[in-house]
């Protein structure tokens, strides 16, 4: 007895503790306060449908990985909070369709974020004028625009840009170097420019962004660039994706758009919120009318069930949206499920004669296998549903089979603990009033 | 409860109302919405007079935009469906509807035509998964075999019953989509798939407390017709089957009346499903395993 006192003593300090942690972190706007979804905080999210029907498989890889640098790059030039850029595949089976999935936190231009995103990168290539080799940029790392003069060429007229090592000299074998293709367009103007300008350098532009300036050594007609230099492997890998995008390997479209208001967003959000709060006390009523003693207990252990899910959702950390909210409600009707089985067993051991210790440990026991099983099935939703892939399906099933576990684990110790700790005798009145209730079962 | 003597009645309104649903989703069908068909939704609110309906439709006329759906929310706002949108026909769109007064855009959705059949394909399959998890759960469950009544036969049974739970809220939103244009979006399927998940629980909750009469009366070597056997059972879980709904929907009930327009349609068919699955397992599963048990040994 005194151990089970004890126990129950330490959860409930245990409970008021996590209850102050999710408090204390909520609004504080730090690490651990709650992430909302779009639908909930305003913002926009943008599905664009990548075109890979022209990438072989083996440059795929890193031309998705280089789409999302540069849209990653252009988002943040938006000024965006949290943006999320990432590449999904759609299809049953997830050999379908690539997609790029972006979310803007608080934008609801849609028209704006749209063109900014869809802009296609701008490689150019720009002549060094002479005498300024050494003041190509300034002190913040961006390209001195004076120094250079335009030569016309530019990513339209790239085919491809690939990595190779060493530029066929022996010596300079293991040297990482960058070669660019041209069309034929491409070819004859960079033939034009190079014969014109041996030993000048030339600089590299993306997006603005001076890339390198190597020396022309020679005249080009072949529409082949070998660019060399001092870069390491990677860099030399990185220069070919970023030259790759100036002609765009991967086309992409726009394929849905989403973006919502603040307020609609708030007003949602207000709405879930008082639904649940509504709901959690109207249930809680329901139990302590109906099952007296064992509901009061619910109640408690449904309390510390939900302070529970809230620090999970901030720990793991899980975004909320409409959907969530609404996984989150419905488990919590759910959770007291697991309590109402204990309770109407509870009742039937008593009626059997049991003592009421042997009965609750009794009823537990055999209350178990039911809620298990009800678990289970609800659990296999969960997990196919997780795998629907909407990315509102997924923050239901996340909240919902999260609910369906921690309720469990809630129903069977807290709720066993509490009742246990109150050590109530079948003989007196009082513990008949408060422990027997509702429909005779026999 | 004496189950054999009112077994025809028990099946009247189940029966009644999966008919009622297949004729329901047979003639009307269930209304897609966006997620799942493609298409667009603009909701935009008014500052000062909403402009009518008829002018809406009309001036946004020209833009050419194919079917369209003016629809009136709250005081100042309209909800607005259209076909999938470019960036430039919503540009033309959000254009031409602020010519009639101070208006701000709350929400704008466009969802390509195959990112929506995609779902689609996605949603049967996971109907698909669930239903077949649901088989071999039962099958586990009832994995002992129990006379009087063969266990494949609960497993039977409790797929009818199954059916039927799916069948009344889905009835409903063709009978409200026809009336009152209601759509069904992915989370509809999520709500059924739900439901199959609760409904499964509770008809086994039933089934085990039969098989666990059964067992009793084997061991204590009591004799006891089999309907009375499931009238017992009945009588002995249905404060069980009903409160665990009850709560539920008390929940829903919630989420429903105060809780955010994306989840209202969620949180109804939730209701009928959790209703029509307690009343199921409850009046349609046990009287139909009495009935085919009768008939059997006739």
């Amino acid at each position: 007895m005194f151990r089970i006192r004890y126990a129950s003593v330490v959860i409930f300090i245990a409970a008021l503790a996590i209850g102050f942690f999710v408090w204390n972190t909520t609004g504080a706007d730090g690490r651990f306060d709650f992430k909302l979804g779009l639908d909930l905080s305003g913002g926009t999210h943008l599905v664009y449908d990548i075109d890979t029907s022209h990438a072989s498989s083996a440059d795929r890889a890193d031309a998705l990985v280089a789409l999302t640098q540069v849209i990653e790059r252009r988002v943040n030039a938006f000024g965006v909070g949290e943006p999320v850029v990432q590449i999904e595949q759609g299809g049953a089976l997830g050999t379908g369709q690539y997609r790029l999935v972006v979310e803007l936190p608080g934008i609801t231009d849609t028209q704006a974020a749209i063109k900014s995103i869809g802009e296609t990168p701008l490689l150019e290539f720009k002549l060094v004028k002479a005498g300024q080799e050494g003041n190509l940029v300034d002190a913040q790392g961006n390209p001195v625009a004076a120094s250079f003069e335009d030569t016309g060429l530019t990513g339209k007229f790239l085919s491809r840009a690939s990595l190779q090592f060493g530029n066929g000299s022996s010596q300079a074998l293991a040297t990482p170097t960058v070669r660019v293709d041209f069309n034929s367009e491409g070819a004859k103007l960079f033939g034009d420019i190079t014969s014109a300008n041996v030993g000048r350098e030339l600089g590299i532009f993306l997006d603005g962004k001076l890339l390198s300036a190597p020396v022309i050594q020679d005249k080009i007609t072949d529409g082949t660039a070998i660019i060399s230099g001092n870069f390491s492997a990677e860099a030399a890998r990185d220069m070919v994706r970023n030259l790759n995008l100036g002609a765009l390997p991967l086309p992409i479209a726009l394929e849905s758009t989403q973006s919502i208001g603040a307020t609609l967003g708030a007003d949602a959000l207000r709405a879930g919120l008082v639904a649940g709060l509504i709901g959690f006390l109207a249930l809680s009523l329901f139990m302590l009318l109906w099952y007296r003693l064992p509901g009061l207990v619910a109640v408690v252990s449904l309390c510390i069930y939900c302070v529970l899910m809230l620090a999970i959702f901030k720990l793991i950390p899980v975004v909320l949206t409409s959907a969530g909210i609404a996984g989150f409600i419905l488990s919590v009707g759910l959770a007291v499920d697991a309590n109402v089985l204990i309770a109407e067993r509870l009742k039937e051991e008593l009626a059997a004669g049991k003592k009421a210790q042997d009965a609750i440990r009794e009823g537990f026991a055999r209350a178990w296998l039911a809620i298990r099983d009800s678990n289970t099935a609800h659990i296999i939703a969960a997990v196919i549903l997780f795998w629907f892939a909407s990315s509102l399906i997924k923050g239901f099933a996340l909240v919902f089979g999260l609910g369906v576990v921690v309720s469990m684990l809630t129903a069977i110790t807290v709720s066993r603990t509490f009742i246990l700790a109150l050590g109530l005798d079948e003989q007196s009145r009082i513990g008949r009033f408060l422990m027997l209730s509702g429909f005779k079962s026999h | 409860m004496n189950i054999s003597k009112n077994l025809k009645y028990f099946f009247i309104l189940p029966g009644l109302l999966s008919l009622v649903a297949v004729i329901a989703l047979g003639f009307w069908g269930l209304r897609p919405g966006i997620d799942l068909a493609g298409g667009s939704l603009l909701q935009v609110t008014y500052q000062d007079n909403r402009p009518p309906v008829q002018q809406v439709q009309k001036i946004t006329e020209p833009l050419e935009l194919g079917e369209m759906r003016v629809q009136p929310a709250d005081t100042a706002s309209y909800i607005i469906r259209t076909r999938a949108l470019s960036n430039d026909e919503h540009n033309n769109l959000s254009t031409v509807l602020g010519g009639l007064g101070s208006m701000k855009e709350d929400q704008f959705t466009t969802i390509g035509p195959t990112i929506g059949a995609e779902l689609l394909q996605k949603a049967w399959i996971a109907i698909a998964l669930v239903v077949l998890c649901t088989i071999i759960f039962i099958a586990w469950a009832f994995r002992g075999v129990s006379k009087p009544v063969q266990s494949w036969k609960y497993g039977i049974v409790a797929i009818v019953t199954l059916l039927h739970d799916i069948l009344v809220p889905a009835g409903l939103f063709a009978v409200l989509g026809h009336f009152v244009g209601a759509e069904v979006d992915a989370l509809f399927i999520v709500a059924l798939l739900t439901i199959l998940g609760i409904s499964i629980n509770d008809t086994i909750v039933v089934f085990d407390r039969i098989r666990e009469n059964l067992r009793l009366n084997e061991e204590r070597g009591r004799r006891e017709e089999f309907e009375e056997v499931v009238g017992r059972s009945i009588t002995q879980t249905i404060a069980r089957s009903i409160n665990t709904s009850l709560t539920v929907v008390i929940v829903l009930a919630a989420l429903y009346f105060l809780g955010p327009v994306v989840t209202k349609n969620f949180a109804l068919t939730l209701i009928v499903g959790m209703i029509a699955g307690t009343y199921s397992s409850i009046f349609l599963a046990s009287p139909l395993l009495v009935a085919w048990q009768k008939w059997s040994k006739r």
